[in-house]
């Protein structure tokens, strides 16, 4: 016997299924009684002589209005059900573990924040709110693994993120679910959820590479973005401590809150937002750094905490960089 | 229903033979005919690459043919199917053939137009077919960027050619139609005597003639930037591939209403002649009809739920697409009881008209799951909207023209088909449909992704069941395919009224005359006025 039901491995399935098991109820009784009337009539009022012609009926007005305003409600009923879950399916809560990911053609490249990195694999603990921040390097790929009842499209040129919060350890399926070309059937991964105590074990025999901020505290100084964008506010660039998160006022006039895809852009396309009170003359970044580096390098702004927070002049990223590794002096 | 039956000396048929007379004809019922033959054609050209698909998913390993073979292959399924035969299907065979006839008029406005048309659907087809033989095409009937424009190495400008300029050819035909239901009505019919097909022809053709063009221009963008290399919608030149999605389901959402209208409007008339009894709720159908092309054109949004839209664009077009589901929900109960004190038939086109209800239902309820966004995350891109589509295109469309085509093919032919072998294969066309199609649904809540080579070994079973109802399918649809075309030839004489049904398609001689009618009609009643008329026409 095939499995017939998917698992339930995320605390959203269950919302999910809850409200896919209600659609299969009323699917059930309406495909029946219409099934049922078709029958009953066709088998009631067959054409026994071949001259009868069916009663001069043409409408009523009651049954028009039942038919209209009954399917109505029911499908607004569906509605703001429909909408409760996927309002919990789009706001991640505010604690949650950030793993990033990069699609290409045709894998899954993860990385987790203390530098880990994997390939068409993720190990996340059990009972923890997950955060994927996703973005691809080449077409629209989708991040989907039907245990936890999510997916959302991973496009080029953008962030987006999606979070599940696993209840049962084992390996579930990830899927990419939008069509990306030849290999497309072949761009699965598996999604291993472990006992925290597992992926604590696993956490600390990882790779030893230094945290993913730190990463990108060596390539900032690596790109000398740091002879600009200097923590006392005497570069020709902005100060870049506490950004993350923080509205930013620009130079037309208008501000937007400093997110992933700000601080991407501002990398790739610096001339596009101009901070008020700078000058357009940063250099584009665009073919200089790859995807995941984009990522360390703004896991590293992520992590320059304002001065007001933390007093120390210039903040060391938390693990240093990684052994063997040059120092990173660039100039 | 006279007991002997005549051909009338002089009909359509055989108003001028040999090639030329048909190739440049701009007789309205013999460009149907052209139209027949071209959508047969590419409706058997699809079919054999869906058996190919259904065969290479036998097994969970890609074996039968390589990833890249099968890409193209349900990419070229999808494009063959959609843009060569469900859009045109209907409207431009049973539409071009029965639009003037049931307003009793001698053609359509534009005669020549009508024929430039088919032209302009074969060029189109013409480019697809060579893209097909050139290699053919791997990115989804979709054309989803960026992966058309800069990944793909297939040919996406020929088959994007052949679907911009078969854009053309629905244009046309749609402001056809129009023109010639408001100019061209016989004395007395009024709109609200008209047959509830016109109204439905009528919707689609405004869709035609709105949406088409929004197509045409997206895939000209797609063409252009992939040879010009334009940021349209490439991110790493400043475009936005998501904007091509908001372009291209702006057509093909109401494109979906283009290929399920005229199909209801079939399915109207089917009940009304099988039950001998007015469509109950005449009104309510025909409005319905426009409310769904109306609110057809809001709904687009419902197919990027998880490509990146905001929470609340999301909501509103999920409440949108509720409100879509309700007209077709309230054409569903005013069928259903049409058959109630009617005098049912059993006949073929009924049990057609049956099948259409039933699938269409399902199709339609299945339509409420992907519309709650919070499920849509789930089964969007499965095998679950592989279902849900299909229940409404084919259990929809398909039922909806071969109903169609069984009904008035005495009236087209003049010849009546094997009544028992038509049942027979409209009872096989109902298993193997529901064969194929319902393991999908659970497949889509398991998971399994849609356009996918190969699949995990768990899924093998609904898969097997559903190639099993393709095969079944298959024989479903070849049938009719060989008794109709024994039918020409040795098929029965049908009378001018074979089913007893009102309508001025059947006061005429069965095949009607070039003109169609030999004086113009006067209507002073009402559609679907059973008992049925004293035929009026002189043979």
């Amino acid at each position: 016997m095939p499995p017939l039901f998917p698992e339930q491995a995320s605390t959203m399935a269950g919302r999910v299924d809850a409200l896919y098991f209600f659609l299969i109820g009323l699917a059930v009784f309406f495909s029946l009684l219409i099934a049922g009337l078709i029958v009953y009539f066709a088998v009631k009022f067959h054409r026994r002589d071949p001259n009868a012609t069916g009663a001069r009926i043409h409408g009523g007005m009651a049954l028009e209005v039942t038919w209209t305003v009954v399917p109505l409600l029911i499908t607004m009923v569906i509605f703001v059900w429909g909408s409760s879950v996927y309002f919990a399916i789009a706001h991640p809560p505010d604690d949650t573990l950030n793993i990033y990911v990069v699609g290409k053609q045709w894998m899954w490249k993860f990385q987790h924040l203390d530098g880990q990195r994997e390939i068409n694999e993720l190990h996340v603990p059990v009972g923890r709110p997950v955060k994927i921040i996703a973005t691809s390097e080449d077409v629209i790929h989708d991040f989907f693994v039907p245990a936890f009842r999510v997916k959302a499209d991973v496009l080029p040129g953008r962030y987006v993120s999606v979070w599940f919060q696993p209840t049962k350890p084992g390996r579930y399926h990830l899927f990419c679910a939008e069509y990306c070309g030849t290999r497309h059937s072949g761009m699965i991964g598996e999604i291993v959820v472990m006992d925290p105590n597992e992926y604590e074990a696993w956490l600390t025999g990882g790779s030893g590479e230094g945290s993913l901020a730190s990463a990108g505290g060596k390539l900032f100084a690596d790109l000398a973005c740091n002879t600009c964008h200097r923590p006392d506010a005497q570069g020709r660039g902005p100060v870049l401590d506490g950004l993350f998160g923080r509205q930013v006022a620009l130079q037309d006039g208008s501000t937007l809150t400093a997110d992933e895809a700000y601080i991407r852009e501002s990398i790739l396309t610096p001339s596009a937002k101009i901070v008020a009170g700078f000058q357009p003359i940063m250099p584009t970044f665009q073919g200089l750094v790859t995807e995941e580096q984009l990522l360390e390098l703004i896991e590293y702004v992520k992590s320059l905490k304002s001065q007001t927070e933390q007093p120390t002049a210039r903040p060391v990223p938390a693990n240093g960089p990684a052994p063997g590794e040059n120092t990173p002096v660039k100039k | 229903m006279s007991s002997t039956v005549l051909t009338p000396p002089h009909h359509y048929l055989n108003d001028g033979i040999g090639v030329k007379s048909w190739l440049l004809t701009r007789d309205h019922k013999r460009i149907a005919l052209l139209y027949l033959a071209g959508v047969t054609f590419f409706f058997f050209v699809g079919g054999a690459m869906a058996t190919l698909i259904r065969l290479e998913l036998v097994t969970p390993v890609g074996d039968l043919v390589s990833d890249e073979t099968y890409n193209k292959l349900f990419t070229m399924h999808g494009v063959i199917m959609v843009f060569f035969f469900l859009i045109p299907a209907i409207p431009a065979v049973l539409g071009n053939f029965l639009v003037p006839i049931m307003i009793g008029a001698k053609d359509l406005a534009f005669p020549k137009l009508n024929l430039a048309s088919w032209y302009i659907y074969m060029i189109g087809g013409l480019f697809t077919m060579y893209a097909i033989v050139a290699g053919g095409l791997d990115t989804g009937w979709t054309f989803y960027t960026p992966f058309s424009t800069v990944s793909s190495t297939s040919n996406v400008v020929p088959a994007a050619l052949g679907i911009f300029i078969t854009g053309f050819s629905s244009i046309l035909t749609g402001l056809n139609f129009i023109v010639t239901i408001h100019r061209m009505r016989a004395p007395g019919m009024t709109w609200f005597r008209m047959p509830l097909f016109l109204w439905s022809t009528y919707a689609t053709s405004l869709i035609n003639v709105l949406g088409t063009p929004v197509i045409a221009i997206t895939i000209l963008l797609v063409a252009a930037e992939r040879v010009f290399h334009f940021g349209f919608f490439d991110p790493r030149v400043g475009g936005d591939p998501v904007l091509f999605q908001h372009l291209f389901w702006f057509y093909s959402h109401p494109a979906v209403y283009i290929m399920v209208l005229p199909a209801m409007g079939v399915v109207s008339e089917l009940v009304a002649a099988g039950c001998r009894k007015p469509v109950f709720g005449y009104a309510f159908v025909a409005f319905a009809s426009l409310a769904i092309a109306v609110l057809g054109f809001l709904v687009w949004g419902h197919h990027l739920f998880v490509a990146g839209e905001s929470v609340y664009s999301a909501m509103i077009f999920s409440i949108l697409s509720f409100l879509v589901a309700i007209p077709s929900a309230v054409k569903v109960f005013n069928w259903t009881a049409t058959m109630y004190k009617g005098s049912v038939s059993w006949e073929t086109p009924m049990l057609y008209a049956y099948g259409f209800i039933g699938l269409f239902t399902i199709g339609g309820l299945t339509g409420l799951f992907l519309a709650a966004i919070g499920v849509d995350v789930h089964v969007t891109d499965t095998y679950f909207v592989i279902a849900h589509f299909h229940y409404i295109m084919v259990g929809g469309t398909i039922m909806g023209y071969l109903g169609g085509l069984h009904f008035w093919w005495p009236k087209i032919s003049g010849r009546l088909y094997n009544e028992g072998l038509a049942k027979i294969a409209a009872g096989i066309v109902f298993i193997g449909f529901n064969l194929t199609f319902f393991p999908q649904f659970i497949l889509g809540y398991l998971g399994m992704p849609r356009r996918y080579h190969a699949y995990p070994p768990e899924f093998q079973v609904l898969n097997v069941l559903s190639s099993a109802g393709a095969s079944i399918l298959a024989v479903g649809y070849l049938l009719p395919m060989v008794y109709l075309m024994w039918s020409l030839r040795y098929g029965r004489l049908a009378s001018s009224n074979p089913w007893g049904a009102v309508g001025l398609e059947w006061m005429t001689t069965s095949p009607p005359p070039t003109e169609n009618f030999t004086e113009t009609p006067v209507v002073t009643w009402d559609a679907y006025e059973y008992p049925a008329r004293v035929e009026t026409h002189v043979a």
